[in-house]
């Protein structure tokens, strides 16, 4: 009776949570309704995880002993895990947060691969279908662990390089080409009924070892620009396998979440990969950043440079100004000093704009939300495609931080790695300033033609300092002339 | 009446193939504006794994069964309470014009949500 009546309840929680979260997702596409869309699926999750404990009426019979230790367990454990994980999440500061993404996320896989784990140990599946699914959810869920808690430790810069040796994919095939076999091995034992050659436990520890060695073997390579990438794998990766999970403990709400983030994540890997111009498996295994260390031309003429204050009240007096932030801005703590200069500028009848190259940021969006975080409204932020055309009929591209992402060189010089990225076309605008640390090549290592154009003149110095000095320069005219 | 279900062969092929399309007919919408936000809301949604870390847990009847049930759930629940809480902060941060900026402290509001 309380085991039907349980049932009843839980898969009526289930349901919910799962539309919960479809429906959250889907109000998540627009800013204006995205905060409560987020909300909304929270509430399927509090729903879930409280109807989850109902469970208790329907535990097997071999684990029903168990079951107030058990319960104690869960309890304790989701306490710790959420307090500690909503504490950092709530104080993090917001240029940190592909890190918190990716190491979020990397929970997530260990979740999934550790709940395939008790399938395994408990012997708990039912037929090979079964037994082959739980392989795989354990598989995913695991290299998804280990991946992202390398990504995390790059992205953080616990680890500073990549880590590349020679014969590298090779060890890494092996290591992968091991775990795969050791899964066929369980299958083939399962099947036959055969004795293992170790005892049962010990091949699936060595094969949730191999399996975690490889998520870290296959990451190690990759250079931290592309983690943000990774990242977006992993996550469809953990998707997938909480959605396999679901399968193999009868849970639809699991499966339908966990295949919805699989298919969304993969469809955000695409687009990221898109717009830097590479192709996913580019990503994974070229070792990126190795093809830049070649000679670059001679450049035609020479970088101008001007004082920070001259370049502010040449702002003041054009009638447009589309501003083109980079991750070199976040770095320097200049989101809101960047802002107050902007404020300045619209309140002397200035058009002002933001153009966000995708990849501005350490992660697509990032520069959206960093900006978002110091007030600017989200109407004055555009994207690539909307705002390309308006340079041409601008006064002034003011670039801050920025470098590869405005270099003219990614249209016209087949030889420059960065050839074919679509870019920001800052060289179209009357004029261009370019606010910059020192002379210097971008993240990628390559000359900036733009710099050297007739039309652009550099600001030297930390962007933080150049803006204080703009927006001197222009409230000094405003006090001059009143 | 029987409210337990059995999702086998096809049906979960089924479950699984509208799922992902319907995943990726909504993400398709999405705006570049909200990639960052909406990367870590997928994550949170993936999140609800920590469930099936508790009915691993329950149904766990061996000390190592217990011990990897206890981190099942011990990470799924960090999943999910880390990803709600950098997606609200992140959303909370998007305001039209005409809005007065308002930072809001989220660090000081009292954890609430499991």
């Amino acid at each position: 009776m309380e085991s039907t009546i349980a049932h009843l309840v839980t898969g009526t929680a289930d349901l919910i949570a799962a539309f919960l979260f479809m429906y959250g997702l889907k109000r998540m596409s627009s800013p204006v309704s995205a905060p409560s869309g987020i909300r909304v699926a929270g509430y399927g999750m509090l729903l879930a995880v409280a109807a989850s404990f109902l469970n208790v009426f329907t535990v097997d019979a071999a684990a029903r002993p168990h079951l107030w230790v058990n319960l104690g367990l869960a309890l304790v454990a989701l306490l710790i895990g959420a307090s500690a994980a909503w504490g950092k999440g709530r104080s993090v500061a917001m240029t940190e947060m592909p890190q918190m993404v990716a190491i979020y996320n990397g929970l997530g896989g260990g979740a999934a691969g550790a709940i395939a784990a008790v399938e395994l140990f408990g012997n708990k599946t039912h037929g090979v279908g079964q037994l082959v699914v739980t392989l795989l959810g354990g598989l995913i869920g695991a290299i998804s662990m280990s991946g992202s808690v390398i990504a995390w430790a790059k992205l953080d810069e616990v680890l500073k390089k990549p880590m590349r040796f020679p014969g590298q994919r090779l060890v890494n095939a092996v290591v992968f080409l091991v775990s795969l076999v050791l899964g066929g091995y369980i299958v083939f034992l399962a099947r036959t009924g055969a004795t293992p050659l170790l005892p049962m436990a010990s091949v699936l520890w060595i094969f949730f070892g191999t399996t975690l060695l490889f998520g870290i073997l296959m990451t190690l390579p990759i250079g931290g620009a592309d983690m943000p990438v990774v990242i977006s794998i992993y996550n469809a990766a953990t998707g997938l396998a909480v959605g396999f999970d679901g399968y193999v403990i009868q849970e639809p709400a699991l499966m339908i979440a966990g295949m919805v983030v699989g298919a969304a994540g993969t469809l955000l890997t695409l687009l990221m990969a898109k717009a830097m111009n590479r192709s996913v498996s580019n990503v994974l295994f070229s070792n990126f950043g190795d093809v830049s260390k070649k000679k670059q031309g001679k450049m035609k003429g020479e970088e101008k440079p001007v004082e920070a204050s001259d370049a502010g009240i040449a702002m003041r007096y054009a009638k447009s100004v589309i501003i083109i932030p980079g991750y070199g801005l976040a770095v320097a703590q200049a989101q809101e000093k960047l802002y107050e200069f902007v404020k300045l500028l619209q309140s002397a009848g200035v058009s002002v704009k933001f153009a966000i190259h995708p990849v501005a940021g350490r992660m697509p969006g990032q520069m959206d939300v960093l900006l978002a975080e110091a007030g600017v409204p989200y109407d004055l932020i555009h994207q690539l495609d909307e705002i390309n055309d308006d340079f041409a009929t601008t006064d002034v591209a003011l670039v801050i931080g920025a470098n590869d992402v405005v270099n003219p060189a990614a249209r016209t010089d087949k030889s420059s790695p960065i050839y074919g990225m679509p870019i920001l076309n800052a060289d179209k605008a009357k004029k261009c300033y370019c606010v910059k640390r020192g002379q210097g090549k971008g993240y990628s290592g390559i000359e900036n033609e733009l710099f050297y154009e007739d039309n652009t003149f550099m600001v030297y110095g930390d962007a933080q300092a150049v803006l204080v000095k703009m927006i001197e320069a222009v409230r000094g005219l405003g006090a001059a002339a009143a | 009446m029987h409210f337990d279900m059995a999702i086998t062969g096809f049906v979960a092929i089924y479950i699984f193939m509208l799922a992902a399309f319907g995943g990726w007919v909504i993400i398709g919408n999405v705006p570049a504006i909200l990639h960052t936000p909406l990367m870590s809301g997928s994550n949170f949604v993936h999140g609800i794994v920590v469930i099936g870390g508790i009915m691993a847990l329950l149904n766990a009847s061996t000390p190592t069964q217990q011990v990897i049930g206890f981190f099942a759930v011990l990470l799924g629940a960090g999943n999910a309470a880390g990803g709600y809480a950098v997606t609200d902060r992140m959303l909370a941060m998007f305001k039209a014009s005409g809005h007065k900026p308002v930072h809001v402290i989220h660090a000081k509001r009292p954890a609430k949500k499991s």
